[in-house]
């Protein structure tokens, strides 16, 4: 007994020196930072005096500027419109984008689950887009959706669907189209492959069945399929939507300065390190964590995550 | 009916296939133009002129960022799975008080936001004397490969048998004795499956890579491809951006290609099971 007692804490012993070196580093390259930040969101910081930043309380956020003769009017992050319209835009993109990446991934699963002959080089060629790094993606769609240049165009009026050459990255009513459309088709391959994952683990005796008793295909999809490949579906859903939020690079380069697509990362960039307003780009950068904190958090507690590992035991 | 079937699943395939591989090939076929060629709207390829990949490496500064790129991303894969290893053996073998929890706080921090921690880190990386070194890179890039790797090593090692280590343990063998002995050699795979994703998250990460390098030449090839230029917007050279383009994605390509298996596991490892 006392041996065995001896053995679990020698090896609870070891297994916290194993963590040690992990958790050091997160702390030092998550923790800290994200502790820096936030302090810096309270701050009066700016990038040339960083170390000679002092609290100023809520005034990033939200401040009474007073005119001096009883009249004034709110100041600060919360009430600030290109903030709003920023955050605006990522819920946009968010919401559209995943939205859109969900139906071309389930449509996408469905096909490489079926048996056909050159399955596997369907497959690989599905993956492309996902391996072709994100700058890269936005270069060459940027290059395609050229004005004058540009094969989109050209194709579209080949087809006769314009009569006249679109600016698609240019024009603010058909920038966030650009950006979103890059987007999906970048990360759908991501989808398709989750989703397919769930759609293999559905048993084939169940089509099997369904065939037999001769249940519409429709039907079958409906009731069995779509219900069982859930799981991975959401799961799929929560980690695009909570990448989508964070979305930068797509927008850095195929679409910079334009109010149409500033998303809340590129926001609190500009901020920091554009105009010279550090504490408020970290007031912004803060928001945004909580927001994706929240999300995160929410999702955690509705799937009842099991991380204790207890199902493998 | 059958056959109209059979026709659009086929016209569906096709579609499939066409929009994932268009943009790529047209990338490559627009890097074999140069001058007045790239302007016209072409579909299959009419000259083959190279320019445009001699002038990509002709001042030498693109070798050095692939080489910057390289760097960054091989020392990054070392160091996680170096830390992952252990850590997760910790998490997946050895039950204590509070595991749960701390995998939660793993997988919380690989959910941060990297703008979150942007200012932060900066003033940090700045303090560590690293601004414009490519080791700020690495010790950054931390923040999103070391939750991953752990979190899949993890998932892999709870689903081997508690026999295989059993004897070990009985013949008092030390946790890091049956690390290397028993683990190491069932592990390979899964390391595999996480050392390519992280090389190639490290390889396309923007966000830190534009932040922390100041000068051209510590650039990493993502950045150094978003500032390529022209004097105008009207002068902008697709043809070496294309080029550029096309050198640092042929190897991710490839690596798709031959381990697309291992890929596909890796991504949809853990998110499933959840």
């Amino acid at each position: 007994m006392s041996r065995k007692t001896g053995l679990i804490t020698q090896r609870t012993r070891a297994a916290w020196m194993f963590l040690t070196p992990m958790l050091l580093v997160l702390a030092a390259v998550a923790l800290y930072p994200l502790a820096q930040t936030i302090w810096f969101g309270f701050t009066d910081a700016s990038l040339n005096d960083l170390d000679g930043a002092e609290w100023v309380g809520f005034r990033n956020y939200l401040e009474w500027f007073d005119y001096g003769n009883g009249q004034g009017e709110w100041d600060g992050l919360l009430v600030d419109e290109r903030w709003w319209r920023a955050v605006w835009n990522t819920l946009k993109f968010a919401f559209v984008s995943v939205f859109f990446e969900t139906l071309f991934g389930l449509i996408i699963a469905l096909v490489l689950n079926a048996q056909f002959p050159g399955r596997a080089i369907v497959r690989t060629a599905v993956l492309v887009p996902w391996a072709i790094p994100t700058v890269v993606s936005a270069k060459m769609w940027g290059w395609m959706l050229h004005d004058q240049f540009g094969i989109i165009n050209d194709m579209l009026m080949k087809v006769g669907l314009i009569s006249a050459p679109i600016a698609w990255t240019a024009t603010p009513e058909t920038a966030m189209a650009a950006v979103m459309m890059v987007d999906i088709w970048k990360t759908t391959p991501f989808m398709a492959l989750l989703i397919l994952a769930g759609l293999q683990m559905i048993p084939g005796d169940i089509y099997e069945a369904a065939k037999l008793d001769g249940v519409n295909p429709v039907r079958v999809f409906r009731k069995v399929t779509l219900p069982l490949v859930m799981p991975a579906l959401l799961v799929g859903v929560v980690f695009r939507g909570l990448d989508a939020l964070r979305v930068f690079d797509i927008v850095y380069v195929l679409t910079p300065n334009t109010d149409a697509t500033r998303v809340m990362s590129l926001f609190a960039r500009e901020n920091l390190f554009e105009y010279d307003r550090f504490a408020y780009g970290s007031a912004a950068s803060t928001v945004l964590f909580l927001i994706v904190a929240l999300i995160t958090i929410g999702f955690i507690y509705a799937t009842r995550m099991d991380l204790e590992g207890k199902e493998d035991r | 009916m059958a056959i109209l079937k059979r026709i659009g699943f086929w016209a569906l395939v096709t579609l499939i296939v066409a929009q994932a591989v268009f943009p790529f090939y047209y990338a490559i076929l627009t890097s074999l133009e140069s001058g007045q060629a790239i302007f016209d709207v072409n579909y299959l390829p009419k000259v083959i002129d190279l320019s445009n990949y001699r002038d990509a490496f002709a001042n030498g500064v693109f070798g050095k960022q692939i080489l910057n790129s390289v760097f960054v991303a091989t020392i990054v894969v070392v160091i996680s799975l170096g830390l992952a290893v252990t850590a997760s053996y910790a998490l997946a073998r050895i039950p204590f008080r509070g595991r749960g929890k701390l995998l939660l706080l793993i997988l919380s921090v690989s959910m941060f936001p990297q703008i979150a921690v942007l200012s932060g880190l900066f003033t940090l990386v700045r303090g560590m004397g690293l601004f414009n070194s490519l080791w700020s890179l690495v010790f950054s890039y931390m923040i999103f490969t070391l939750p991953f790797t752990v979190w899949v090593l993890t998932t892999f090692m709870r689903k081997l048998p508690i026999e295989i280590e059993e004897a070990a343990i009985m013949d008092g063998a030390s946790p890091l004795t049956i690390i290397r002995r028993v683990f190491l050699p069932l592990l390979w795979p899964a390391m595999v499956t996480t050392g390519l994703l992280a090389f190639i998250h490290a390889w396309n990460e923007f966000l830190f890579a534009l932040t922390f390098m100041s000068t051209d030449t510590q650039r990493t090839v993502p950045v150094a491809i978003a500032l390529i230029s022209g004097a105008s917007e009207f002068e902008i050279p697709w043809g070496s951006i294309m080029a550029a383009s096309v050198i640092v994605t042929l190897p991710l390509v490839m690596l798709v290609l031959v381990f697309q298996r291992k890929i596909i596991s890796g991504l949809t490892a853990g998110a499933v099971k959840g």
